[in-house]
């Protein structure tokens, strides 16, 4: 008893340690800058206002980041996914010379850092025009992520028996309809966990970002975050603001997709 | 995707400044590195990063999977509460944690309230402290996602041979040691290429914080390359620091394909 009490004790402890930097955040993402003047930031909050989270929507525009972030994500990670289980289907369920070779290359083109990537690329877009577009952008995720989704998606894709593809093809059904008909709709708990994860992912992205665009009125939330910093020199209340604002959708996309969320970080662990 | 690899590779062999033709000068740029006093920094704080950081992410998140494995009341909770930095951004993270480092802030507070209030000082301008400011809020993130990865793996563990060892005398202790830890051979080498490719990777943070400063206390490889290519735009010169981190990266790479590839057979 004393030990359950103990443990309950410790690990409540150690959770409100994790959470409370958020909290904290959250709590000086409401406080006035004559407050954060007056006390400081350490100490408890003495005013409540939503100017902070005004500024930061309108006067730094994340609005508009928002926006861009979700004008690359969507369209990426659609992109991406629809790429990868075409591709994953192929390679799965027909025998394609090769395909083990084929699908280790996209792996290995994933697990390459980006660091040896960033100059060429980014001079390969200013070659072709598209240097500071959202395209250009959109097109770096799905290039970067397309093999990784592939390796899982075939990995599942697999396991599947292939019976329902033999009862598909006496019933007359071609390739495309099987993907379509059959092979799509059994692959979808690992379509929406590598859904939420990619959500995820691209949403977060700084380094492609800074890379690819220049113009702050194209950046997405994320980099568009670190050009808060300059615009509200220690103005922290504001860029605590900011900070809860570009983090919402994540959360959110969390919190809605959460059981497929975990069971895809796990995923390649557990094979 | 490897096209443009395989220009990288050519460009770190040339000295380029983005607007004239590239110049080859073989392996100049590699044994200028050597002589690179802040090269020999970012390299040393890669090392610190990987031993740190990864270390002390394994540890802690091995540790949290090990106390949170056994479903029970209010597990579940904790388990939320851990996890939940993983869905923020790095540059989310950074944020949060750089008002907490500001002069007054909440550090500050702490340090003063348990009367270590000598040791306060500016800790991301300060260069002794800037890279070990920078590790925690990493860790405070990352715990929480190898978490996730151990207690996928403890869940795959056959319950059966805990029940044998339990009827055989083994401790608690001995449990863990003799049948979690050896059972979890395949999560660990996932766990390890996660966390090395991640340390060799990690800029986003470093970045948002401190740029590597100041006065490059707190450079890692990644972020040295990406200001000497974007910023002093020495194009030969950062492909070849990308060459480097390419290499430190390659060992842990090729074991995980080749774990995968067994798999697939």
């Amino acid at each position: 008893m004393i030990r359950r009490t103990g443990y309950h004790v410790a690990m409540g402890l150690i959770s409100f340690l994790w959470v409370a930097p958020i909290l904290w955040v959250i709590v000086i993402s409401f406080r006035s800058f004559d407050d954060v003047a007056a006390n400081g930031l350490g100490s408890l909050p003495h005013s409540f206002t939503f100017s902070t989270y005004k500024s930061a929507w309108e006067d730094a525009d994340e609005f508009r980041a928002l926006i861009n972030s979700l004008l690359v994500t969507i369209p990426a990670v659609l992109l991406s996914l629809g790429l990868a289980s075409v591709a994953a289907y192929g390679l799965a369920r027909y025998s394609i010379p090769f395909r083990r070779t084929i699908l280790l290359l996209m792996l290995m083109g994933n697990l390459l850092p980006p660091q040896i990537l960033l100059i060429p690329i980014s001079r390969f877009v200013e070659l072709i025009g598209y240097y500071d577009t959202l395209i250009a952008l959109i097109a770096v995720h799905v290039g970067f992520g397309l093999g990784f989704y592939t390796f899982v998606l075939h990995g599942f894709m697999r396991d599947l028996p292939r019976e329902i593809q033999e009862a598909a093809t006496i019933d007359g059904a071609g390739p495309g309809k099987i993907y379509s008909a059959v092979i799509l709709p059994l692959t979808r708990p690992a379509l929406a966990a590598l859904g939420a994860l990619s959500f995820t992912w691209i949403f977060n992205d700084l380094l492609w970002s800074i890379t690819v665009i220049r113009s702050g009125e194209k950046m997405p939330v994320t980099p568009a975050l670190l050009g808060l910093q300059g615009l509200f020199v220690s103005s922290w209340n504001v860029i605590a603001a900011g900070t809860v604002i570009a983090a919402v959708p994540t959360v959110a996309v969390f919190l809605r997709f959460q059981k497929h969320f975990v069971g895809g970080l796990a995923i390649g662990a557990v094979k | 995707m490897f096209w443009p690899a395989v220009q990288g590779f050519w460009l770190a062999l040339t000295s380029w400044d983005g607007l004239s033709a590239p110049r080859f000068v073989g392996l100049g740029n590699f044994s200028d590195m050597v002589s690179d006093p802040i090269f020999r920094t970012a390299l040393k704080n890669t090392a610190i990063w990987l031993v740190l950081f990864g270390g002390l992410s394994v540890v802690g998140g091995f540790g949290m999977a090990l106390l949170l494995q056994k479903e029970r009341r209010g597990v579940g909770i904790y388990r939320a509460a851990l996890f939940t930095p993983v869905v923020f951004s790095l540059v989310v993270t950074a944020l949060i944690w750089r008002v907490f480092y500001q002069p007054d802030g909440l550090v500050d507070t702490v340090f003063r309230t348990v009367g270590l209030g000598n040791f306060i000082r500016p800790w991301l301008a300060d260069p002794d402290t800037a890279l070990y400011a920078v590790i925690v809020p990493a860790l405070w993130r990352q715990i929480g996602y190898v978490m996730v990865l151990y207690l996928a793996g403890l869940k795959a563990v056959d319950p059966a041979l805990y029940e044998a060892a339990k009827v055989d005398g083994a401790s608690a202790w001995q449990r863990t040691r003799y049948v979690t830890i050896p059972q979890l051979k395949g999560v660990n080498s996932v766990v390890l290429s996660v966390i090395v490719i991640d340390s060799l990777r990690s800029f986003d943070i470093v970045w948002s914080m401190t740029k590597g400063g100041p006065y490059h206390s707190s450079e890692l490889l990644s972020t040295y390359m990406y200001s000497t290519a974007f910023q002093s735009t020495q194009l030969g010169y950062a492909s070849a620091l990308a060459v480097v981190i390419f290499v430190l990266a390659l060992a842990v790479i090729l074991g995980y394909l080749i774990r995968a590839f067994r798999e697939e057979t």
